[in-house]
């Protein structure tokens, strides 16, 4: 499943033009999948039959990105972030375009450090002039962090792990998944790090009995951390609460039965600043109960964020086990 | 004149009855039904030679402005800002309130009053009161009500070189393009024009109107900041007055169908109508409810640029406008019969 | 039920966002007596249907919202020794937390303290900030290993907080927003039973309003009606608030326009107290009124929204204050605007454009 992480999370796809991941996913699951479709947003929808409930499983597939807005004469491009990016990530940081122009980033003379903001930074390509810039990049064109995927024995480190490694989970489980007790709906969505966007409207279309994102969740496990239970490598972790969503009770418990049946270890998450695509799923039309299990993310929204293989893995077990038990 | 009437019209967000009337008058003999919904918005049914893919052109009616909130016991009245204003802007300037445009003034003490430091600060709306002339709380309550919808006295004027001057050019520009693109004739298919109401408050209407509408694609119609102006740099500039309609890639409540960005472009370029795109990512627009309606729905924003939104002022270049036009009457004249889909995009 | 007796059991029952059923059991039970047909939909909306007299398919259907849900704490993590952090479920005051008495509603309700260092162990410079929620824990009085057996991340915590009735008229407690407003709903279903309505009323107890109207948003889409009246509290009178942002306790209902809120139902819901002499306020809301009308008004093809409220002083604190005769005035009130809606009453909610 390595391999797969890094294929997908090495891939070029900010919010809005996801396509690049699309087509991988798509690779990969047509032989498996009875039916699939791309919606008017760009959503991935992927039908696995079976008898029962009809559950919507979503991972997002889009990243953060920097959007160009201007191009000065010097070549110089300025830009607006697409999705929660700190300036301060920024400093230093290479970032590469869809066309594979790769940049820098560069700050102006700032007198401290609480002066930064984006208007402040600019993306050197290398280009002496406008013209020159103009032929490789235009406005409206997107990068993304130029990083690769690091595997460091039991962690790995990439970019856009948020949420790449959640559309892996989805891949492996529908890979491995033998006799779904429920009518089951992979769906990729795009545009989540804008707001939750591609779940809202593909949950509308599917009218699922039930929802379930998966994504990464932060950690309080490092140096000075907020206060929060989370810790890598104590495995997947069962949502109670976030900003955009209180877990359905009955779906929470049918999780922890799940992993509790199956022995496999799982950790009760409370996030305090932070949303999924079950924010919008649980709202569609009359409702939907919903939940979301999280793979513990240290750095997120950073260059490098990092997750724990055997989080993964076990996120992989949980989910298979849930979706082979029917629901009521 | 169009543009004038409508600028000049009252409008805040929930009180947009004024603009609404004159824009169903406006279109009801070009078009082959006139509806207005539970909110106020004013859907329009335009007839085409057939039917094809369901396209709503949408443009808000509403402004931001101010509403009555208190009165206070010498007569002078408290009020609410609707939609996003500067405070700064409100002092000394001449507003009119409610249906019967009751006229009152924004105070400001004297600068001979003030102590050097006040003059330093700004001024916040919780701190200031309009004074229509009324001795007691009992006379102003005779003239105005609680609630009553407050909109700046701005006179539209053209000036300088083929430009106009106004208030409320967010958005009654965009309601002078739809209306224009109604009466002309000449259209493939059937389409939407969509009066949206509230969208200074929070994009409210276009939502509702699309989820009744079920479009296959929707086009908004706006106007937008342009800050082509001293003291912002190039970068800072947003849109610049005169280069003709903005094309939106992103904002902070959609981004558009790239299909459609693509297809406008392509238009702009081969009808010979010059364009700019928008260069920078905030603010809202009615393409954004629109789009995440339903199962979601293709959406694209074309704009025209004006200075100095949600001010009392705001300027725009007359081309821009003409432009504009022209732009979203080739849209809709040449819209792909099978609409816009995410295959085949790279 | 008497409407101060079902006050006082739903104020004093636990009903965080998201964990509404134990107050929603009790809200269906008195629902049920006076409606047709009571359920709960899929997020736990409690939803009453009393059918009206002569439905025909212009008689505007009324959906009546008021939250059952209250702002609450949630177990965040558990520390060594046992003490429990804790994240906020929806909008509170860390400050208003200190030392109070609250219950931990683990494999089964466990009282506990918030913690607060007495003043001869605290530095001056502490007592001149306000507390940020994440240096409170609460206090068990139980062993680590204890809490871990009894107590899981992600459990509900309320506030201990018995109903406070002041005087006659007067009365605090917690989760007087909006459980208030349940009331009214329910004692209009009472009036209604002395009044003709035409009408179908689906009277609705929504749930997770605190953390984002998502209840209204849900079930105004399941109900879909013509109409919709949020009913909630809106901020009372007290020092040092503008005159002109606040409403009087004790001098009646409190009717809203602005935006949010549909001209026609605010003409009609003024002129009704008027007719009828019901003591009444009004209040202007220049956007989002914060409440469950801001769901309702753009659910589905849009809904024709009206907002009634009750002042409330100390809002969203353990000790929010009313007058129950504002209560009374707002379900008369509608039960009045109720029965004022006839068989042709939909056309009227468009022709006023």
């Amino acid at each position: 499943m390595k391999e797969l992480i890094k294929e997908l999370s090495e891939a070029y796809g900010p919010s809005g033009r996801e396509e690049a991941v699309r087509k991988i996913i798509q690779g990969k699951l047509k032989p498996l999948a009875d039916n699939m479709e791309v919606d008017s947003l760009g959503n991935l929808i992927v039908h696995k039959k079976g008898p029962g409930k009809r559950i919507m499983l979503a991972a997002h597939m889009d990243e953060l990105g920097l959007m160009v807005t201007f191009i000065d004469k010097n070549g110089f491009l300025r830009f607006s972030n697409v999705g929660g990016i700190s300036p301060h990530v920024l400093l230093g940081e290479r970032v590469v375009f869809n066309n594979g122009t790769a940049g820098t980033i560069g700050c102006e003379k700032i007198d401290s450090m609480k002066d930064l903001n984006f208007k402040k930074l600019y993306i050197d390509i290398g280009a002496s002039q406008k013209k020159e810039a103009e032929d490789k990049v235009r406005i409206g064109d997107t990068a993304v962090y130029q990083r690769n995927c690091l595997d460091l024995g039991g962690r790995i480190i990439s970019k856009a792990l948020d949420d790449r490694v959640g559309c892996a989970v989805l891949i492996q489980v529908l890979q491995e998944i033998e006799s779904p007790a429920n009518d089951l709906f992979f769906v990729f969505t795009v545009q989540e790090e804008v707001g939750v966007r591609g779940a809202r409207t593909s949950a509308y279309r599917i009218k699922p009995d039930y929802g379930l994102a998966v994504d990464v969740t932060r950690t309080g496990d490092t140096p000075e951390s907020e206060t929060m239970s989370v810790a890598l490598g104590k495995g997947p972790t069962i949502k109670v609460k976030d900003t955009l969503i209180i877990s359905h009770p009955r779906v929470k418990k049918l999780m922890v039965d799940a992993a509790e049946k199956a022995g496999i270890p799982y950790q009760l998450e409370v996030l305090e600043r932070g949303g999924t695509d079950s924010g919008a799923i649980h709202l569609s039309r009359g409702g939907v109960p919903s939940g979301v299990m999280s793979i513990p993310c240290r750095y997120i929204h950073t260059p490098s964020e990092m997750v724990d293989y055997q989080d993964v893995i076990h996120g992989v077990g949980l989910l298979k086990n849930i979706l082979e038990t029917p629901l009521e | 004149m169009l543009l004038k009437t409508l600028s000049e019209s009252s409008g805040v967000s929930g009180g947009e009855k004024e603009v609404r009337q004159f824009i169903s008058h406006q279109v009801r003999p070009h078009v082959e039904n006139v509806e207005t919904d539970i909110l106020g918005n004013l859907i329009v049914r335009k007839k085409g030679k057939k039917e094809g893919p369901v396209l709503m052109v949408a443009s808000h009616m509403d402004e931001v402005g101010m509403m009555v909130a208190g009165f206070e016991k010498s007569g002078l009245i408290k009020f609410f800002k609707v939609g996003g204003i500067d405070d700064r802007v409100l002092l000394s300037k001449v507003v009119q309130i409610g249906p019967n445009k009751v006229p009152g003034v924004i105070g400001a003490k004297a600068i001979h009053l003030q102590k050097p430091e006040e003059r330093k600060k700004s001024i916040k709306v919780e701190d200031l009161c309009i004074d229509i002339g009324a001795g007691s709380r009992d006379e102003a309550e005779k003239r105005v009500r609680l609630g009553d919808y407050i909109t700046f006295s701005t006179r539209y004027e053209e000036i300088g070189d083929n430009c106009a001057k106004g208030k409320a050019l967010d958005n009654r520009v965009g309601c002078a393009v739809l209306i224009e693109i109604l009466k002309r004739e000449g259209y493939p298919y059937s389409f939407y024009g969509v009066f949206t109401v509230q969208e200074e408050v929070g994009m409210r209407g276009a939502g509702t109107a699309a989820y009744r509408i079920k479009p296959d694609l929707a086009l908004a119609v706006e106007g937008t900041t342009a800050a082509d102006v001293v003291e912002v740099k190039e970068e800072g500039h947003v849109t610049t007055l005169g280069k003709g309609p903005a094309l939106t890639i992103m904002d902070a409540s959609v981004i558009a169908h790239r299909g459609m960005v693509s297809f406008l472009m392509k238009l702009a370029e081969e009808k010979g109508i010059p364009y700019q795109i928008r260069r920078f990512t905030g603010a809202g627009t009615d393409a954004g409810r629109i789009a995440l309606t339903r199962q979601g729905i293709p959406s694209a924003v074309v704009s025209v640029p004006c200075r100095y939104i949600h001010n009392p002022a705001g300027i725009l270049n007359l081309k821009d406008v003409e432009y504009t036009v022209k732009l979203v009457e080739e849209f809709v004249k040449n819209l792909p019969e099978g609409g816009f889909d995410n295959e085949g995009i790279d | 039920m008497d409407i101060i007796d079902f006050l006082q059991k739903i104020s004093t029952t636990p009903g965080v966002s998201g964990y509404e059923d134990k107050v929603s059991e009790i809200v269906m039970e008195e629902f049920k007596k006076y409606s047709h047909k009571v359920s709960r939909d899929v997020l736990g909306n409690v939803i009453a249907l009393k059918k009206g007299l002569n439905n025909g398919p212009d008689t505007p259907k009324i959906m009546l919202a008021a939250h059952m849900d209250e702002i609450g704490l949630m177990v965040s993590k558990i520390e060594e020794g046992g003490f429990l952090r804790i994240s906020s479920v929806g909008g509170i005051d860390p400050r208003t937390l200190l030392n109070q008495e609250v219950l931990v509603h683990g494999r089964k309700d466990l009282p506990g303290v918030i913690g607060a260092k007495s003043p001869h162990i605290l530095e001056p410079e502490e007592m001149e900030k306000g507390i940020k929620l994440d240096k409170l824990y609460i206090d068990l009085g139980i062993s680590e290993a204890r809490a871990n057996e009894m107590v899981s991340v992600g459990d509900i915590v309320t506030i201990r907080r018995d109903f406070v009735p002041l005087g006659e008229k007067m009365a605090a407690g917690k989760a007087m927003d909006d459980r208030a407003g349940v009331a009214v709903v329910l004692q209009c279903l009472q009036e209604l039973q002395g009044i003709r309505h035409d009408a179908d009323v689906y009277a609705v107890a929504t749930v997770q309003e605190e953390v984002g109207v998502r209840g209204a948003i849900v079930s105004a889409y399941g109900v879909a009606p013509d109409i919709g009246i949020a009913i909630d509290v809106c901020h009372g009178d007290m020092p040092g608030v503008p005159e002109h942002k606040t409403s009087l306790l004790g001098k009646g209902t409190v009717i809203t326009t602005g935006p949010n809120i549909h001209p026609v139902i605010y003409k009609q819901l003024v002129k009704l107290a008027e007719e009828y002499q019901i003591p009444h306020q009004k209040d202007t809301a220049p956007g989002p009124t914060g409440t469950d009308a801001w769901a309702l008004q753009i659910s589905r093809e849009g809904i024709a929204t009206g907002l009634v409220s009750i002042p409330l002083r100390y809002m969203h604190t353990s000790v929010e204050l009313l007058s129950m005769e504002d209560i009374k005035h707002s379900a008369r009130l509608l039960a009045r605007f109720i029965a004022f809606q006839k068989h042709d009453g939909l056309k009227e909610l468009v022709a006023c454009f």
